[in-house]
Formats: C-alpha cells, sequence, structure tokens
C-alpha cells in the first residue's frame, strides 16, 4: 500500500472532527452545521461531528480516517487541550502520523459554556474551526525530549498536612527538605486539646509524628526558616531557603531550658504566641513543651542583649560548657536542588476585630474558639480550667458560629470545621465546667465520618442549640437576669421571635482564610489561587493536589478549608503524585520551543536579560546568543522581543499564528 | 458652620423630603418628591446639599441611589420633574454636617477654634441608625467614630456607649408609643448608667425623641434623666458662644451644669 510522506511536502489532508461532547456543546453549538461547513474548506478530507471524541470510538475513527483517507493532518473541536490534548496527539500518532500534526480547538471552555446564543456560539466554533485548519496545513514533526527528574522533595510548611507529607516520602526513600516557617513544626493541630469526633488528645497523636520526621534519616528539618526564591522547572528546582538566626545553636542546644529559668527577665512578661497571648514568655524561649526540635530560641525584639548589647548575659552562665547560644548569629542561605516541590502553609484563622458588632477586644469574656482550645489544654496557660478573665468560672456560655464564614460581608465560604470544633469545645467546656451552654447556628454541617453522631451525643448531653445569626453582642441589660452578663441579641428563626441571652462567656468560631502572604507563595511556587485567595487546585475533581505548575504539589488547609483528616489525605495524595514523577525518572518536555536562526542573530543580547528561566546565555567567540532547549519553556518572550525576528518557535512558527489569525478573521 | 467659615445657601422653595414613611407607602412617588429638593439643588449651583436631619440625608441619598440604579424609578422621576420645568442629573452629593465638619473642615480646624474646652464632661456619642445604614459612606457601619473624634477634639470625656447606632424609636413614639418610647428608654438609661452628663445626637429627630419623653418614660419605667443635643451644640459652647444663641435654653431637660463652664461665666 502506497503511503505518502506525512512531512507537509505533499499534498496536504485534513481530517475534522467536532465534538458534542454530550449537551455540554451540542446544545450551544450546531456541531453538523460546523463540520458541513468545514467540509468545503480548502484540504479537508474529512469532516465529521461526534458525540464523544474522546471516547474509543472516537479516538478509533481517527486513526480509521487516517488509514481510509490518508489523511495526513488532524484538527478535533472539543473541550480544553488542558484535558484531551494528550488523547488526540497520542490517537494521532497511533494512527501513524506525527503526534504534532494535531491541532486542537476549544469550543467548549471558550465558546458554549460561555454562551447561551446559539447562532452566536454556531458561528464562533466556525471561525475557530476555520482558524486551526488553515494552521495545521503549517505544522511541522516535531520531536518531544526527556530530561530527567532530580528525586528529592521540598515540602513547605510543618503542620500536619507537610509532616505527614514528609514522612510518606522519606519512607518511601525519597529525600526530603521540610521548611516550616515557625522555630517548631505542628502548626494549628499542635494548640489543639482533642479532636473531633473521637475525642482523642491531639497532642498524643501528633507528637509521634512530630519526634517521627524530625529523626527521620531521610528528612531534613528546617525550623524557623523559609523558602525565599525558587528557579528552574519539573524535575530540576533550585530552591533558597532563608534560616532566620535563631541566637541559639541548633545541634549543640539539648533542650534543658537552664538558660530560660536564668534569664535576666525573672518572671515571663511578652506574649506567648502559641497561647495565642493568654500567657506571657521570656525574650528566651521555647515555644511550647512538645516543641519539635527542642531548641531553645531568642526573640531578637525583646532580648537586651541583642536588642542593646547591654545585659548580664545570665543566660551564658547557665549554657555553660555547651556554648549553645551564639548572640552574633546572623540568617543564612542554603540551596538546594529538588524535582519536585509539595505545598503544604495552612490558613490562618479570621479576625474577630472585623465584626464589631460581636464585641471581640471590647468585652474580655468573648474569646476565640482557638483561645478556649489552649484554655482547655492542660498543658494551657490556665492547666486546662475554664475560667473568666477575673479568674471565675463561667455558669453559661454561648457558642456563635459562622464567625468570618457564610457572609456576604467578610468571607462567602463555609469553613467547614468550625461546627464540629464547636460540639467539640461545648462538650468540653460542659465537662470542664458544668455550665449551661448554647450554641448559635444557622445549619449544622456535621458530614464527615462520625460526625452527625457527634452532633446527636452534643444534644443527649444537654447542650442547647438555638437557629439563627447572633445580631449582636452587648453589655446592656434589660432584666435583672441580665446585669452584669454579656447579652446575645438573636433571631430564634425556628421560634420565630428575637431572643436576648444573658451568658457569662461567649466563644467566637472564627473561620477560616488564607495566610497573609498568600499572593506572594503563589507568586514563589508559580500557582494560581481562587478568587477567595485559596491555591487553585489543577481540577477541582481529578487533580486535587496538583497545581498548574508541573511539579508543584498543595495540600491540606492553604488549599481550603479542611479537616485533619481530610487534610491527610491529600498530604498522602500529594506525596503518592510526586513519587509518581520521581520514580518515571523523566520529564518528557513539550517540543513548543524557542530556537535561533544562527545566521540571523546580530548579537544584541536584549533576549538574555528577558527570558524568565535564565534559558538563553551569550557565545562570545560567535557573538550569538544560545538557547537551552532543556531550560526554555516555550513562554514566547524573546521570539516577542527579538528586534531581527531571528528567534522562532516550534508549534508557534509566523505562518502557522498569522494563518491561524487570517482563519477567525475571514471565516464566512 | 458660619463659624468655620462654611457658607450655606438655603435652597429656594424646599419641600419636605416626606421621611422615610413615604418611602414605604410608595417607593416611586417618594423619590419623585425627594428628588425635586434634588434637582432644586442642582439649579442652585454646584455645591453640596447638607441636610442636618438624619432621616432626610436617607431619604435623599436612597432616592439618589434608586435614581442611578432603576431605570424605572429614573423614568418616574424624570418625567414628573420634567412637568415641573426641573430635570436631575445626579451631580449633586447630599451630605451630612457631621461629615462635612470631619472630612472637609477637619479635627485640627476644629481644635484651633476652641476657646472653651468641654473639660470633665462626659458626652454619649449617639448616632442613631440612618446615617450609617445602609449606606455607610463616611463612617463605619456598626462602630462609627467620627463625631467621637469631633467631641474629643472639643476636650469632651468620650463615655463607652455600644448602643450607638440603635434606633432611637423614631416615628413609632408617636404612632406605637409602646414600641417607640421603650426604645428611647433604654439609650437614655444606658446613658445615664454608663455615667453620661449628655448625650448628642446628629439627628433632630433622635434628639427629640431623647429630650421630649421623660414624663412618659418616667410613669411607664424609671426615671431616666439626661440632656440630649444635637452634637453642633456643644462644638458652639466649646467655641465660646453664647447658650441661648445655642437653642440650648430650649432643651425640656435642660444640660447639667458644669463647675469649669459655669467658672467661664456662661449660664444655661
Amino acid at each position: 500500500m502506497s503511503n505518502p510522506s506525512h512531512n507537509g511536502t505533499d499534498e496536504v489532508r485534513i481530517g475534522f472532527y467536532i465534538c458534542h461532547c454530550g449537551h455540554n456543546i451540542g446544545a450551544v453549538v450546531d456541531c453538523p452545521a460546523v463540520a458541513e461547513y468545514t467540509s468545503k474548506l480548502p484540504g479537508v478530507v474529512v469532516s465529521r461531528d461526534y458525540k464523544y471524541m474522546c471516547s474509543d470510538p472516537g479516538q478509533e475513527l481517527i486513526q480509521q480516517d487516517i488509514h481510509d483517507h490518508k489523511l495526513n493532518r488532524i484538527v478535533v473541536a472539543s473541550c480544553s487541550p488542558l484535558l484531551h490534548e494528550h488523547t488526540f496527539r497520542t490517537a494521532t500518532e497511533r494512527g501513524g502520523l506525527n503526534p504534532f500534526y494535531f491541532q486542537m480547538v476549544n469550543i467548549r471552555e471558550h465558546d458554549s459554556w460561555v454562551h447561551t446564543d446559539l447562532i452566536e456560539a454556531t458561528a464562533k466554533a466556525r471561525a475557530l474551526a476555520h482558524a486551526a485548519i488553515r494552521r495545521v496545513r503549517f505544522h511541522k514533526p516535531l520531536e518531544t525530549t526527556r530530561v530527567p527528574i532530580h528525586p528529592d522533595v521540598l515540602v513547605v510548611g510543618g503542620g500536619i498536612s507537610g509532616i505527614h507529607a514528609a514522612l510518606t516520602l522519606g519512607n518511601a526513600g525519597k529525600k526530603v527538605f521540610l521548611v516550616e516557617r515557625e522555630p517548631s513544626i505542628g502548626g494549628h493541630m499542635a494548640k489543639f486539646d482533642k479532636t473531633f469526633p473521637t475525642l482523642d488528645c491531639a497532642a498524643c497523636i501528633l507528637t509521634p509524628k512530630m519526634s517521627a520526621v524530625r529523626s527521620h534519616e531521610n528528612v531534613t528539618l528546617w525550623t524557623y526558616s523559609e523558602v525565599v526564591k525558587v528557579e528552574g522547572y519539573v524535575g530540576n528546582y533550585k530552591v533558597t531557603v532563608q534560616r532566620k538566626p535563631r541566637y541559639v545553636i541548633e545541634d549543640l542546644c539539648v533542650g534543658c531550658q537552664e538558660c530560660i529559668k536564668s534569664c535576666v527577665y525573672k518572671e515571663p512578661k511578652f506574649s506567648d504566641e502559641f497561647n495565642v497571648g493568654l500567657s506571657k514568655r521570656k525574650p528566651i524561649y521555647i515555644p511550647f513543651p512538645q516543641a519539635v526540635p527542642q531548641v531553645v530560641l531568642i526573640d531578637p525584639e525583646r532580648c537586651l542583649q541583642v536588642k542593646t548589647g547591654k545585659c548580664k548575659k545570665t543566660c551564658l552562665e547557665a549554657c555553660a560548657d555547651r556554648q549553645a547560644i551564639d548572640f552574633n548569629q546572623k540568617e543564612e542561605l542554603i540551596e538546594v536542588k529538588v524535582g519536585t516541590i509539595i505545598v503544604a502553609t495552612g490558613f490562618k484563622l479570621f479576625d474577630a476585630k472585623r465584626i464589631p458588632q460581636y464585641g471581640y477586644g471590647l468585652y474580655p469574656n468573648v474569646v476565640t474558639s482557638l483561645e478556649l482550645e489552649r484554655l482547655v489544654t492542660s498543658s494551657g496557660p490556665t492547666a486546662g480550667d475554664i475560667i473568666l478573665r477575673d479568674g471565675s468560672k463561667p455558669k453559661t456560655a454561648g457558642f456563635i458560629l459562622c464567625v468570618g464564614s457564610r457572609d456576604l460581608k467578610t468571607n462567602r465560604w463555609c469553613s467547614r470545621t468550625c461546627c464540629m470544633h464547636s460540639m467539640k469545645l461545648a462538650q468540653l467546656f460542659k465537662e470542664h465546667t458544668d455550665a449551661d451552654v448554647t450554641i448559635f447556628y444557622m445549619d449544622i454541617r456535621a458530614p464527615g465520618k462520625g460526625c452527625e453522631e457527634f452532633y446527636d451525643k452534643s444534644l443527649r448531653e444537654g447542650i442547647r442549640f438555638i437557629r439563627g445569626r447572633v445580631a449582636e453582642v452587648t453589655d446592656w441589660a434589660l432584666a435583672p437576669e441580665e446585669e452584669g452578663k454579656l447579652v446575645i441579641r438573636v433571631e430564634d428563626t425556628l421560634a420565630g421571635f428575637v431572643r436576648r441571652i444573658p451568658v457569662d462567656m461567649i466563644v467566637l468560631a472564627v473561620g477560616m482564610e488564607p495566610q497573609v502572604d498568600a499572593q506572594e507563595v503563589r507568586r514563589l511556587f508559580n500557582m494560581s489561587c481562587g478568587t477567595e485567595g485559596w491555591f487553585l487546585e489543577k481540577h477541582p475533581k481529578l487533580a486535587p493536589v496538583s497545581t498548574f505548575t508541573d511539579g508543584v504539589f498543595i495540600a491540606g488547609c492553604c488549599q481550603g478549608p479542611k479537616d485533619i483528616p481530610d487534610s491527610i489525605a491529600q498530604a498522602g495524595a500529594a506525596a503518592a503524585e510526586a513519587m509518581a514523577l520521581i520514580d518515571r525518572g523523566y520529564i518528557e518536555q513539550e517540543p513548543n520551543t524557542a530556537y535561533i536562526v544562527e545566521e540571523e542573530c546580530s548579537g544584541c543580547k536584549s533576549c538574555v536579560v528577558l527570558c524568565p528561566y535564565t534559558a538563553i546565555s551569550f557565545d562570545d567567540a560567535k557573538q550569538k546568543a544560545i538557547i537551552n532547549e532543556a531550560l526554555c519553556k516555550g513562554c514566547g518572550t524573546c521570539v516577542a522581543s527579538c528586534p531581527s525576528g531571528s528567534i522562532k518557535q516550534h508549534l508557534f512558527e509566523d505562518e502557522q499564528i498569522f494563518s491561524e489569525i487570517e482563519g477567525v478573521l475571514a471565516y464566512d | 458652620m458660619r463659624h468655620l467659615g462654611i457658607e450655606l445657601t438655603e435652597l429656594d422653595d424646599w419641600n419636605c423630603c416626606g421621611a422615610t414613611a413615604y418611602m414605604s407607602v410608595d417607593e416611586q412617588e417618594a423619590c419623585i418628591l425627594a428628588a425635586r429638593n434634588l434637582a432644586i439643588a442642582e439649579k442652585t449651583g454646584p455645591q453640596d446639599l447638607l441636610t442636618p436631619c438624619s432621616a432626610c440625608y436617607l431619604v435623599l441619598n436612597k432616592t439618589k441611589h434608586n435614581v442611578e440604579d432603576f431605570p424605572k424609578i429614573r423614568e418616574g422621576v424624570q418625567r414628573a420633574l420634567k412637568a415641573a420645568n426641573l430635570s436631575y442629573s445626579g451631580k449633586t452629593a447630599v451630605r451630612h454636617p457631621l461629615d462635612v465638619l470631619f472630612h472637609d473642615v477637619g479635627i485640627e480646624a476644629i481644635k484651633r477654634k476652641v476657646v472653651r474646652p468641654l473639660k470633665g464632661l462626659k458626652v454619649a456619642p449617639y448616632y442613631g441608625c440612618q446615617v450609617v445604614r445602609p449606606y455607610a459612606t463616611f463612617d463605619e457601619a456598626w462602630n462609627p467614630t467620627t463625631m467621637d473624634g469631633i467631641l474629643a477634639a472639643l476636650g469632651a470625656e468620650i463615655v463607652h456607649y455600644p448602643l450607638k447606632t440603635k434606633c432611637c424609636g423614631a416615628s413609632l413614639t408617636g404612632t406605637v408609643p409602646e414600641a417607640g418610647l421603650r426604645m428611647s428608654y433604654i439609650l437614655l438609661k444606658e446613658a445615664v448608667r454608663r455615667g453620661a452628663d449628655v448625650i448628642s445626637t446628629i439627628c433632630p429627630l433622635c434628639q427629640f425623641n431623647l429630650d421630649a419623653y421623660h414624663d412618659q418614660i418616667m410613669k411607664r419605667w424609671e426615671p431616666a434623666r439626661i440632656a440630649t443635643v444635637y452634637f453642633t451644640q456643644l462644638m458652639g459652647l466649646a467655641f465660646g458662644l453664647e447658650p441661648k444663641q445655642l437653642g440650648l435654653h430650649r432643651n425640656f431637660v435642660p444640660m447639667k451644669r458644669l463647675p469649669e463652664l459655669e467658672k467661664s461665666e456662661i449660664r444655661f
């Protein structure tokens, strides 16, 4: 059988296929009409519409047509190339053609999903199809290249998600660098007393993991450190980590804490971050008893020696021979090479002061859920006693849910954990104080495993539930029983009237928010954010821990609010995704790289500085620019900027782009 | 205002804004009534329209918004104005004196005019509901503080008054006194309980409600005697104007005599 060489020099024979994607495209675009239109265009030999092009029969249709009609170009009009470009390139290859003789047209995301008018949407589909058909004529056969992947992994964030991801990878024999911004790992979970719905002790299940990750032979742990620079691309990232000075040499400190006892500040004086300001610490301190690493640190803003250089330095004497304290410690920059990155940078709590009508910061006995968490904990500032600011025990308490969640004025999303978290705290509150506890809710959301049962347990234990968004917390009394109390004003939407409920203590179930510096972190790792500021997954269902940057994965609450089990599940998934890349050993690179037509290059060097991937260098001997194809990501910056037009790009050649533009403009 | 170098021109042939009552009966007609004032203001010149009453402030602003946002209301308003040889383009800004004094005049300029600081006078700053809701244009909706700033500049002591944006009862004091008077009573008794000497308002109706019904409140609940004044009256006092000139003698509940003020030979 004679089969012409499909290298573009012979007659161009195009196969065009338009996909209905069920009703996704078919309901808005008249697919048969588009196929009818394209069938008359020059070069088109086959033109078909089909229900699901991505299905096996759809792909086989392409292969069969290549064989039967001697096609040498394929165009498919369907969904986003992100979803199925690979599918159809493979089908083209199976039919015996170079996969880059294929061109995809997005008439779903770019057309049927964003338009409602059938006639206009069909016209747009015709225009886009025409453009692709004109373009594909100039396609050339290209080869993908393989780049080896570096087997080490960077995990950013030492909360429960980051710890779990690092341990999973470490146990699989991968080398991991775990970077945590705070002086200890543990994240928010380390501050919790018990976890819902099982009421098992948070510390008991977290601290073994913390020590395991610290002592793991495959994990390098850097606390009090931040990633400041990320260069390179999937498989070959170069990461710069900044280690902030602790003023204590980590390898020499044994955590005996003699220095803390001997500090010239006899009493702790400064707000303790770990106890959210409910207790005090000294300028030299250890964040909390189970901190990992068990290494003290010095707060440079508070330490007299660091700040003024004038102190008796009693801590030095206490440390004696170990000489672990170093007032002259400077920040340190470390560079590491990794192939993949897992970002697990967590969340921040909503600032309750943003809703002034709830009186946080105004009335001392209005506290946040995290503050109560610290009060309930036996290792907390009150050793587990729930007390009012005057030291007395509360007899009544009210929990206000959805503070900074499900609210058009602050955050629209549901923070997912606060219903369960509040019910857990309410049960502990009753256990510790025997107080009357009322939860003010809009809807109770308890969908997790064992969670509805936990809600039921709360009801049976006598916790009262009043349905309604609380209007305000105030201290003005109308009735004698309200004197000296905090009064919750709420519309009870089940009873159908406005109520005033006096209580001693109010707990605000503050929601979750993206970290303050989420945007900077996003830029650092070249990720995307949704409108709310959470890091965006590549696909909400099918790629929940991948990002739009290959080799960068996300896990835990930086992707959106979630509880501990979901965070762990994502961390495990992210670790598995990273391993899938590492164990394959190589990355297949798109051949859409830029190249230089050497004889036309004038050696002006303007492209060298513009390249965001440092892929262009300059050959001094030849006085010409050189592009390293392994580093080129095909962004096109150099192509557009070259004054002599001597840089070109595969798959984006001038004649390809101009024919495409002409196709859109000239269709009829 | 004159004292601070601001010239005011009375609107020629102005009419009642219709207050909130008319708005709840017929929004279209109410907007036409209020828009007549906006149209006259626009004809008068390029100045802002100043209204010392919170209800007028709300109704005029609501009319402005409705005309901008709802084509149907806009058409109705334009048709009616045309019949009276008037037109309204939406340019005129509706301002409250508190807004102008705080943002245009400024705290520093006010401070400079103070000749008789209100030292020792404990003031409960009461904003009422209509200036901050629903259009919190110049201050925070839940915790407004502009008047606090002005009063502090006069040397007064600000009493913590979390009821600062609660409703005074408005016209309910006349129509449903059980409900309306109760609201005024709560405001008064809480001001007394928190140690205030005087309540400072930014709305004449709030001022009236809190000042005029003490007899009835005493009969129903308990005495809660405290004077209520419009905030510019306190400014006038601090600027050294005569109490009589400020109309302070017209209060039902007179302002508490203050030794510091007595020393300066001011009689209420």
